[in-house]
């Protein structure tokens, strides 16, 4: 493994995303992420220019990395042209591939979202389908979205969709070789390798928390833990 | 500064938006939650305005929540949108439209990211070759589907039923126009306006009779931040950007908010939903909260298209106040009927929010 900060310098985005940081703190002015929990975009910046290695490591272990919201407002205001959601999504991908991630309850949710949304885009081709939005786990969606669940093919048709069949259209089927040629693209540009990480070391982590780990789908514990867990020490 | 000086400036924030032949890409978040705004576009552009609108069976998700999860490496995500720029090539279209901000955003860096790394077009090229034996051509326009429809504003506007304009006062109905993050802010010169002076809701809005209320948090997110929302545990980042924004406009009390943005349309109207039943508070003064419409909504109803065909049934805040400001005759009891009339039930009332 060579030096962390040489790691994250191979990341495209990364170098597009740091060309040397002033220190003035107008992206942490204008960042949602910074209003709400204790993060600090601009401290994020400094911290990996000072290249300290310790430093670098504690980032990638912490919950800090995992507050932005990658709406990349940065990216509008800062006068040196840098863009600290670039940053941290290179940290991020460094986190997963070193097992770090699952040091904080933060990161630990990215086997959540590879449950969820990875399994949808492999299974059904799309990142988000009415049937993954279930009512219980949005209760934040209201007693419409209730009542749509209930009646999706009714209402979906009723709009025009053309839901789960075949041919163009909204939540039509994707045909299975279609589906063939995503898989292979996730296979052949590193992302099945990305997901294995995320399973191999969440399965680490939820065999040393003792909490039980399904080899695939989302009904099981280790899952709805953090998917639902919260501390309570995140915001301001 | 003079007139001539200020065009030249303005000319730095215009984009090329092409005339006709569209390749479509489809938009994960609009068709699970706004299904009848893609139907209400389509009708827009090929029944009302002639326009040729091409959609290939075979195209998917850009994977760009997964992208914005960061559980999608970025050579994957550009990988499959290098696929939709090949099936395009193969359709013989050289213009392609997502409708999603998130995926217009992504499809903007992509080509970026090539202008300035080509040696990652080339191993992009590689892999999708590898992968499906596709190659592809480099799209000559690339615009969001809003784009589109501010545009041929004027065109809509000569053939429009409704004006933004209130009914019985005679005034101009105050909107909100929010644009989704991702579709000016990284890349500035992409969108209409930039990301200062954002202009392709205004003029949608200014053109239809409407007048724009301009308010602290105009350009504040609306809070999705992709993991903040989909992870339940994190949902109070999302909720509290939303709140924000609504704190912020209530003062200069609006008739309704639109964005462009599927995913913001949701969070504006879900939100608002969730902060009633919380905290008893809304946004206006009947206890009803303030309606949010797409932008394709919005223009279905200056077009004279039924509120419920276009699914407005499908909000949690109620938009018949808007339809009585608005002058629009709808019936009631229609609006929770199935594809084909019958009784499919009707949501139950939440305990604050008025419906």
């Amino acid at each position: 493994m060579g030096k962390l900060y040489d790691r994250l310098n191979q990341d495209i985005r990364f170098i597009e995303g740091l060309n040397g940081c002033l220190n003035c703190g107008v992206c942490t002015a204008i960042c949602p992420a910074a209003e709400f929990y204790h993060y600090d975009p601009r401290v994020i910046c400094d911290t990996v220019q000072s290249r300290d290695e310790n430093l670098i490591e504690a980032l990638l272990r912490s919950e800090t990395i995992w507050y932005c919201g990658e709406c990349m407002s940065c990216k509008t205001r800062c006068p040196r042209n840098n863009t600290p959601g670039f940053v941290i999504m290179a940290l991020r991908k460094l986190s997963q591939e070193l097992g770090y991630f699952t040091d904080s309850e933060k990161g630990r949710q990215q086997f959540a979202i590879k449950r969820a949304i990875g399994g949808n885009i492999l299974q059904n081709g799309y990142c988000v389908t009415p049937d993954i939005v279930a009512p219980q786990m949005h209760p934040e969606q209201g007693p419409v979205w209730d009542w749509i669940s209930s009646n999706t093919p009714e209402i979906m048709e009723k709009m025009g969709s053309n839901y789960k069949q075949q041919g163009v259209g909204g939540l039509r089927t994707i045909a299975p070789e279609v589906l063939e040629e995503i898989n292979r693209i996730f296979e052949v540009t590193g992302c099945k390798t990305m997901f294995d990480t995320i399973e191999k070391h969440s399965k680490h982590k939820a065999d040393e928390l003792g909490i039980e780990i399904s080899p695939e789908g989302i009904g099981n514990e280790y899952f709805m833990s953090v998917y639902t867990e919260n501390n309570g020490t995140h915001n301001i | 500064m003079v007139l001539e000086g200020k065009k030249r400036v303005w000319a730095d924030y215009q984009k090329e938006i092409a005339d006709d032949h569209y390749f479509y890409v489809r938009s994960c978040i609009r068709q699970t939650f706004f299904p009848g705004s893609e139907t209400t576009l389509l009708r827009i552009l090929r029944n009302d305005l002639g326009k040729d609108v091409f959609e290939d069976a075979r195209h998917t998700t850009c994977t760009g929540i997964g992208y914005h999860t960061d559980i999608v490496p970025l050579e994957t995500t550009m990988t499959v949108i290098a696929r939709h720029f090949a099936l395009m090539t193969e359709a013989g279209y050289t213009n392609i439209i997502p409708s999603c901000v998130t995926s217009f955003g992504l499809y903007t860096e992509v080509l970026d990211t090539w202008k300035h790394f080509p040696e990652m077009e080339a191993k992009i090229r590689e892999y999708l070759w590898k992968a499906t034996k596709r190659e592809f051509k480099i799209p000559e326009n690339l615009v969001h589907t809003s784009d589109i429809i501010y545009k041929f504003r004027d065109q809509i506007k000569e053939k429009s039923k409704v004006s933004l304009i209130n009914k019985k006062t005679g005034l101009p109905l105050k909107v909100v126009e929010h644009i989704g993050c991702h579709y000016a802010k990284m890349f500035p010169v992409s969108g209409v306006g930039g990301a200062e002076f954002p202009s392709v809701l205004s003029g949608m809005i200014e053109s239809w009779g409407g007048s724009v209320i301009d308010y602290p948090e105009r350009r504040h997110c609306c809070g999705f931040g992709f993991r903040q929302y989909l992870v339940m545990a994190n949902r109070g980042y999302s909720v509290s950007n939303s709140k924000k924004k609504f704190e912020s406009m209530q003062p200069y009390q609006p008739d309704f908010i639109v964005a462009n943005c599927p995913g913001c349309s949701m969070f504006l109207d879900k939100w608002q939903y969730t902060i009633a039943e919380l905290e008893g508070v809304t946004y206006d003064k009947n206890g009803m909260g303030i309606p949010v419409l797409t932008y394709e909504e919005m223009a279905g109803l200056v077009m004279g298209y039924s509120p419920w065909e276009i699914g407005l049934q499908m909000h949690q805040v109620s938009v018949e106040p808007l339809l009585d400001k608005l002058g629009i005759k709808y019936k009631k009891e229609e609006k929770y009927l199935g594809a084909r009339g019958q009784n499919i039930g009707e949501p139950q009332k939440p305990q604050f929010l008025i419906v």
